[in-house]
Parts: C-alpha cells; structure tokens; sequence
C-alpha cells in the first residue's frame, strides 16, 4: 500500500492512478500519422475517379481533334481505308439495353412485389430472394457461354418461324444465323433482373405500412393496393432501380461480345447480328495500331459519357426517393 | 345485450353478401389472376439459374478431372490439357487487387466514418465511389492499359491487378464505411472516456469490432473480380504457360473462357465448361462466406 499516490487508501485507486498518464509523443505521432494516413486514402480515390475519366478522355483526344463528332453519325468501319463509324455500335448499345431492360424490368417488378407484399411464405422467399440474388453472382462470361450453347439453339427454331411468318414486320425482318441481337438481349435481361428487383424491393418495401393498410381498410383489393398506392408512391425508386439497371446493361461487355455477333450492320430487326460500344472494345483493342487505337479510345469516352450520366441520374433518383418517402413516414 | 342489438341495426341495409370475396367478381378475378401471374413470372425469372447450373454440373464435370485442375492449356488440335496456369493466374491478378484496394479502402472509409463524416471531403468520396460502382468493367481495362501496359511496356499479372482493384474498391469502402458506422457510439464513448487517441480508437476498438462486416464486403468485391473478363482481356492477356515471371502476360479462367468458348474444337469447348465450373464454384465460395460473415454479424 505504500505505492499509493494522490493520498488514496484504495489500492484500486492507486494502480488506476500509476497507469494514467498524457499521450507519449510517439503515439500522438501515431495519432496524427494514422489521420492523416486515412483523409490522404479518400484523396486518392477522387484522384482516381478524376484520373481515370482525364486518362481516358487525354488518349481519346487525337481522335477527337482529328474526326470530331462525324465518327457519331457515320456507319462505315473498315480499318484499310481509315474509315471508322461508331453510329451502328452506339445504336446497338442503346438498343440491346433498352430491349433487355424491358424484359428485366417486367421480371423484376413482378419479383419485387411478390417479394415484398407477403405473396410467399417467409421460407419461400428467402429462398427465391438468395436464388436471384445468386443470378448477379454468376460472371458474365459463364452467361455468354451458356447464350452460345443453351439460348441461341433455344431460340433460332422460334426466330425462324417468325422470320418466315411475320417477315414484314421490320422486328423479324432477318432471319436469325447464330449469335444476334436477340440471344444478347435475353441474357442482359437475366444479368439486369438482380439489379432491378433488389432495387425495386427496397422501394417498396419503404412505403409506410399504413399507406396499404389505409388502401385494403377502403375495400382495395390486393392489386388495386399495389398499382394504385404501392407502385405509385414507390415510383420515384422504381425508376432509379430501373436507370442503374440501364447502366448495368450499357457497360456490359462479355456477355454481349459473345453473343451479340459483333457485326456492324444498323438493324432494328431483333434477329439480326449486331456490335456495341464495349464489345467492339473487348475485341478490336489488343490487336488495335494507329488510328484505330485512338478511334478505340474515342469510343471509350463515348461509353464513358453515356454510362456515367445515366448513373449519376439513377444515383440522384434513388438517393431523391428516400428522402422524399422520409416525409410520409 | 342491447350494444349488439345496435351493431345489427347498424348494418342492416349492407348487403352482406356482396361483402363476400368471391372469384366471380371480376375486382378479386383479376387481383387473383394478377397475384398468379407475378408468381409466375418469379418462377420463370429462376428457370435460367437452374440452367446454368445444370448445364455447369453436366458439362463441365464430365471434364473436371485432376488433369484438367493441373495441366496447361492444349493446342489447338490437341487433346487432353487443362487449366492450372490459369487457375494460378486468377488467384494471383485477384491477390494483387486485394493488396491494393483493400488497405486503401478500408482506411478511406474509416475516414469517412470516424474522422470526417460531415466534411466535403466525405461526400465527394461517396459519390466518387458510387460513379466507381457503375463504370463499366471494359472501362477498367481501358484505363489499366493506359495507365499500366504503356507505361511498363508490357502486358502483365499487375496491370490485370489494377484493373480488378478499380472494381474492387467501390464495393470495399462503401461496405467498410456501413461496417464502422454500425460500431456501437457507446463503445467508442468508452474508449474515449478512457483515454485513447482517435488512432487508437480506430486500430483497437473500431476496426476489430467492424471487422465481419469489412470482410463481408472484401469476401462480395473478390467475387465479382474473380469472375470479371473484359479488364483482363488487354491487361493480362492470357498465356499458355505456367506463370513464372509476374511481368509477362499471364492466364486467368475468365479468359481462358472466353478464348475456347469460340474455337470449333469440342475438347476446348469442354474445357471452358469444366474451367466455368470451377470459376462459379470459386466465385460462390466467397458469396457464400461473404453472406455468412455478414448473418454473424447481425444476429450478434
């Protein structure tokens, strides 16, 4: 008891009083060192998202000098004669996204409100929630071979009947040899109905109970609930979950590259083959000299462009939809 | 007695029977019709899992052998042959985005967290990552080629590293950030209340306790990278040949895919079933220990 300090009798007192003491001048070092360590790491990711945009855009930029916008709207591309036309893989860019979205979507919505409006057992839908969930864990390139081997075969009997049936419709116009637009469409719908469903759910699942409570209380049946009140108020989230599905679908590469035919034709039949931005990246990069390698990053600002102002819009959209639904609550 | 008299009284003109949810009103035949269809539609939306399964299991384990995990890729006309070398070049291109995505952006989101949650600085940094989040993954490889390949001059396990940390380190900080904002206040009160500096808040108390949640996100950002093609396509390139020198081009399973899923010749074919197989196989692994981590967590 000797040891005691401050003229306390407590020997719990006293071992408290011997260990306390200011930081030494090490760990204040350490202390600043670790800050400072932590805000220069948040630095360096805007950096890189500043750098990757201004590297792309800087090797981008002889092109840009040297054709301007006309490589936007002209559709030839044929490396001997220095002609390069980015109009058919911007057209099928949008228009393979927009396709698969629309099936994504419509899967995804029905996924969304059966999972969140008490349509299945609690057992039952956390088993169809992981089993969707598992459909965003699969790689893109095990979907492309699965397309070749599975989804072309399934459907050129169905693409073949049309094409010769109902040829005069522009949609069926040419008949389907292998990889097209259509199996490319499919498997971006599979590779987008995570996105969209998990998004969507969570939508709606922010929608204050009372709101379909009121709803079933004045006679609404289940589905008047949910299309006249659910989906309504949700709507703003919906939308945001269906905008990042777009740019999900935009950006994607491998699928569409094995699949999509890369040929560079400006089609709107669903059978015909056709390229996008990022599967004319994947494939004419390695190999690409010259002029074509900065057409190629040309190219890549374009899909740049596009991807991240539809991103940053879903972003705001859905970041928009929560703080709006806070008010309800 | 008399209350309930009152409540029949009440509701003697409704007709009760019109009151009544039958499936000849045409309200509750489409709502039942509708309710049958969404179902539906969630039953079709699993028929290309199961699939993609299926056909994994049955063409890919046909070929799946010892050979097929240790060999290297055959010829052309060749027969037999497998895909050591690119299971050996995955795990080592993902090491490497690990290495570097991992240390940056669980201290980036520390930051985020604990320092400076409130500052500008924090909110230009989720933004910057959810913009991350959506850049396309050929867009990685883009970037990686400019920034990496030209300037070693050479295709490479690293530069194919770079391009998977780019993916990476979204997925990772905004986990982590989530992680270490879920840490109770009231622990971090306690180790205040005792003494500590912020440093050693964040070493000791912080990141130990956030630490299932960080992995979760590490476990998810491994998964989506091992799987990823289109950055490694002209990064890493592929090879045929064991990896021995980390600067040459090196072989991955995702192109190893993508290179034999196009070729006429049935036995390179099976191997890009059997090489899926295992790639979905490894990708699955780290989901599920991902998920496990996390469900830890929660019921904590």
């Amino acid at each position: 008891m000797g040891t005691a300090a401050r003229g306390s009798t407590l020997p719990f007192d006293a071992v408290v009083g011997s260990i306390s003491r200011p930081p030494t001048t090490w760990e204040r070092a350490a202390d600043r060192m670790t800050r400072a360590l932590t805000l220069t790491l948040a630095w360096a990711v805007i950096a890189l998202v500043t750098f990757i945009v201004l590297k792309i855009a800087w090797t981008a930029r002889p092109a840009v000098a040297r054709f301007g916008f006309g490589l936007l709207t002209s559709t030839t591309w044929d490396t001997n004669r220095e002609l390069y036309g980015l109009l058919p893989a911007i057209w099928g860019t949008l228009y393979s996204s927009i396709l698969g979205l629309a099936f994504g979507t419509f899967f995804g919505l029905s996924i969304a409100i059966v999972l969140s409006q008490d349509f299945l057992p609690p057992a039952l839908e956390v088993v169809l929630k992981n089993l969707i969930e598992l459909l965003a864990a699969i790689p893109s390139v095990v979907y492309g071979l699965w397309g070749i081997f599975v989804v072309i075969p399934a459907v050129r009997p169905i693409a073949g009947w049309l094409t010769e049936h109902l040829g005069w419709i522009p949609f069926f116009g040419t008949p389907l040899q292998g990889p097209g637009m259509l199996p490319a469409a499919i498997v971006l719908a599979i590779m987008v109905l995570p996105t969209v469903s998990a998004l969507s759910r969570d939508a709606l699942i922010a929608v204050p109970n009372k709101l379909k409570e009121a709803a079933i209380g004045l006679g609404a049946t289940r589905w008047e609930a949910i299309f006249g009140v659910l989906v309504p108020t949700a709507m703003t989230g919906i939308f945001g979950a269906i905008m990042l599905g777009f740019g999900r679908a935009l950006g994607e590469t491998m699928a569409l590259a094995m699949l999509v035919g890369n040929s560079n034709t400006l089609s709107v039949s669903l059978f015909s083959p056709a390229t996008t931005l990022a599967a004319l990246l994947a494939l004419n990069f390695p190999e690409a000299k010259g002029t074509e390698a900065q057409v190629l990053m040309y190219a890549a600002l374009v899909l740049l462009t596009i991807t991240l102002s539809v991103n940053v819009v879903g972003t705001a959209i859905v970041a928009r939809a929560a703080s709006k639904l806070r008010g309800i609550g | 007695m008399s209350a309930n008299l009152e409540i029949t009284h009440a509701f003697e003109d409704v007709d009760l029977g019109k009151l009544e949810r039958s499936l000849r009103s045409p309200r509750t035949l489409l709502s039942a019709v509708l309710s049958a269809a969404a179902i539906a539609a969630s039953l079709v939306a699993c028929v290309p899992l199961l699939s993609v399964l299926s056909m994994l299991i049955y063409r890919g384990g046909q070929r799946l052998t010892w050979a097929a995990l240790t060999e290297t890729p055959p010829a052309a006309f060749a027969s037999g042959g497998g895909f050591g070398n690119a299971i050996q070049g995955t795990l080592t291109m993902v090491g490497i985005a690990v290495l570097l995505s991992v240390p940056c952006g669980v201290l980036a989101a520390s930051y985020l967290a604990l320092f400076g949650p409130e500052t500008r600085v924090a909110s230009v940094v989720r933004f910057a990552s959810k913009v991350l989040t959506g850049l396309p993954s050929v867009l990685a490889g883009v970037f990686a080629y400019a920034a990496v390949v030209l300037v070693t001059g050479g295709f490479s396990a690293p530069a194919g590293g770079v391009a998977l940390a780019v993916l990476m380190l979204p997925t990772v900080l905004l986990t982590a950030e989530e992680a270490v904002r879920m840490v109770p206040v009231r622990m971090k009160e306690a180790a205040i209340g005792m003494g500590v500096t912020q440093s050693q808040l964040l070493w000791r108390i912080v990141l130990p306790t956030a630490m299932p949640g960080i992995l979760t996100g590490v476990m998810l950002a491994i998964a989506r990278a091992a799987g990823e093609t289109a950055p490694l396509l002209f990064t890493a390139l592929f090879s045929s040949y064991w990896l021995v020198n980390v600067m040459r081009p090196t072989a991955s399973l995702a192109v190893l895919i993508f290179n034999f899923s196009g070729t006429p010749f049935p036995n390179q074919v099976e191997l890009a079933w059997a090489a899926s197989l295992v790639l979905v196989v490894m990708v699955l692994a780290f989901n599920i220990t991902g998920q496990f981590l996390s469900r830890n967590r929660h019921s904590r």
